[in-house]
């Protein structure tokens, strides 16, 4: 099964963690919500698959590029 | 009167008003977080105090911190800018218990201002028309209904304890109102209060808001009105005053409004009055609608001081300071046309997507005759997550509006940034835009100025 990457577009802090480990998703929802300078931004799954393994928690400072979420599918 | 101001705030809006301080022969002491212990509102005062880690709830939302700050300073009047507590009746109230003059309006005004609903109360004492709606106790489906029915449609149905967009619906026809109805029930249910509220759906809308002063004295003046309509996120990023399409004789009934609310609350300092406004059709007095006050200055200040020649900044302090208003209603005319455009580290290309980070190098334009600039960082430095984007605003003055428009276009085709992305280029597109140009703003202008770009590129 092959591993998808999903990361950060920029640098921010986790706002809100909407996906949990085993979790069945589709393409376009909402994996994680980042804040930075006062925007929210929705990480979104690239494609279905099955969320493997949440990288960040809420309350994290991530750097532009980091990887937050795992996907399997 | 008048003593050291502590300035509770960063960025611009921090080093605007330690200028009008410095004009007025007044010490200024500037906050910092440690994420920013070099930045330029830091340099801007004459003396800084550290009030804590890069998070905005341990400095400059801590209340404790900032008075501790004015404490060690020997500040005897606090500003507090706009956003940050500059909103906070606790943080007013503090202030005055601390001894301390807060620049701005009392608790008491900011509590009756603070929150939609405690706003349309005041309205409906003011006797100044409210966006229509229902707030009211019976929440039965048929009530809910017929109360919509009264209202007209489309209605927007809102969890009264919702909020960021969540727990709204619009409902088109009486045909589809349950269904939304009971959409907007569900998610109101999630934040723990299944009330709803009804208000009429404005679909196309434009934001003017009036400008006002009032000193302790009770004269209560506006300044006219700013068109804000240009917006991104629900955030303003282009703002003129006057408003297009606004006559001397809408100018006074709006004017007659905000003075009334302000009366209302025993405003005292500066503050705005929102309206919307129904862009179906051209402006009428019958068709604009009060929505909330900001009892604070507000990012988009200043093209209502190029236009009224006053500095805003200084009758603050100056009605903190006890002074009358020496001006009438008649010595406030506009002169001329502002423009003022939100310079931003985002990317519109990217659904305006924040773009923090270091600013390698920036340039901005020379201010001068018509052209004003307030800036807030420069380059060298970082733009962190931790606070808004905004870099600077460049503001264009002008005998008229399209002068005004190109002005200000021609300055933002002179900003450029390296290390981050910054909306110069498409700000200034959209000033040249032919609905700019004839004055037919909306709310959703800027959104379809962006998704007409995004498909000429696809096509491209």
């Amino acid at each position: 099964m092959a591993e998808i990457a999903v990361s950060a577009e920029m640098a921010a802090s986790v706002w809100k963690i909407e996906a949990s480990p085993g979790a069945r998703v589709a393409a376009g929802d909402t994996l994680i919500i980042l804040e930075s300078m006062k925007m929210e931004i929705p990480v979104e799954s690239p494609r279905d698959g099955t969320v493997a393994k949440v990288l960040v928690a809420e309350g994290d400072q991530v750097k532009e590029g980091q990887v937050v979420v795992l996907l399997e599918g | 009167m008048l003593g050291p101001v502590l300035i509770a705030n960063r960025g611009e809006i921090a080093c605007r008003i330690a200028a009008s301080c410095r004009r007025l022969g007044l010490r200024s002491i500037a906050v910092f977080s440690d994420a920013d212990a070099t930045a330029m509102h830091v340099v801007a005062a004459d003396a800084a105090e550290r009030i804590g880690p890069p998070p905005p709830r341990e400095s400059y939302l801590s209340i404790p911190a900032i008075l501790d700050a004015a404490r060690r300073s020997g500040a005897r009047m606090v500003h507090p800018g706009y956003g940050f507590l500059s909103e906070n009746a606790a943080f007013a109230r503090a202030c005055t218990e601390a001894g301390l003059a807060f620049i701005g309006p009392s608790a008491a005004a900011i509590e009756a201002m603070g929150g939609k609903a405690a706003a349309k109360a005041v309205a409906r004492r003011a006797g100044v028309a409210a966006v229509p709606g229902y707030d009211g106790e019976d929440q039965s489906p048929e009530r809910l209904a017929a109360e919509a029915a009264a209202i007209g449609y489309p209605v927007m149905i809102k969890a009264v304890a919702g909020g960021g967009g969540r727990g709204m619906r619009r409902a088109e026809t009486a045909e589809t109102f349950a269904a939304a109805l009971a959409g907007a029930k569900r998610e109101a249910a999630a934040f723990g209060d299944g009330r709803v509220l009804i208000e009429k759906l404005v679909a196309s809308a434009r934001h003017v808001e009036v400008q006002i002063l009032a000193d302790a004295h009770g004269t209560v003046l506006h300044l006219g009105e700013r068109d804000c309509s240009l917006q991104r996120r629900n955030q303003k990023l282009v703002e003129e005053s006057p408003a297009p399409g606004i006559d001397p004789a809408l100018r006074a009934e709006l004017g007659r409004r905000a003075v009334a609310l302000a009366r209302a609350v025993d405003y005292v300092g500066a503050g705005t009055v929102e309206f919307v406004a129904d862009a179906g059709g051209p402006l009428s007095a019958d068709r604009i609608w009060f929505i909330e006050m900001n009892t604070r200055l507000q990012v988009e200040h200043p093209v209502t001081e190029m236009v009224t020649g006053l500095d805003l900044v200084e009758w603050q302090l100056r009605i903190a300071a006890g002074e009358r208003l020496p001006f009438a209603q008649a010595d406030l005319a506009p002169r001329g046309h502002a423009v003022e455009a939100r310079l931003c580290a985002e990317d519109p290309a990217r659904n305006f997507l924040p773009s923090p980070g270091t600013i390698a190098a920036l340039a901005l334009p020379e201010p001068g005759d018509g052209l004003r600039i307030d800036a807030g960082v420069r380059s060298g430095d970082t733009l962190t997550p931790f606070y808004d984007s905004m870099i600077a605003k460049v503001i264009a003055h002008a005998p008229s509006r399209a002068e005004a428009l190109e002005r200000l276009a021609a300055a933002l085709d002179r900003c450029a940034a390296e290390g981050i992305r910054i909306n110069a280029a498409f700000l200034a597109r959209a000033l040249r835009s032919a609905e700019m140009q004839a004055g037919a703003v909306d709310t959703h202008l800027l959104e379809r100025l962006r998704s007409r770009e995004a498909a000429a590129r696809s096509v491209a």
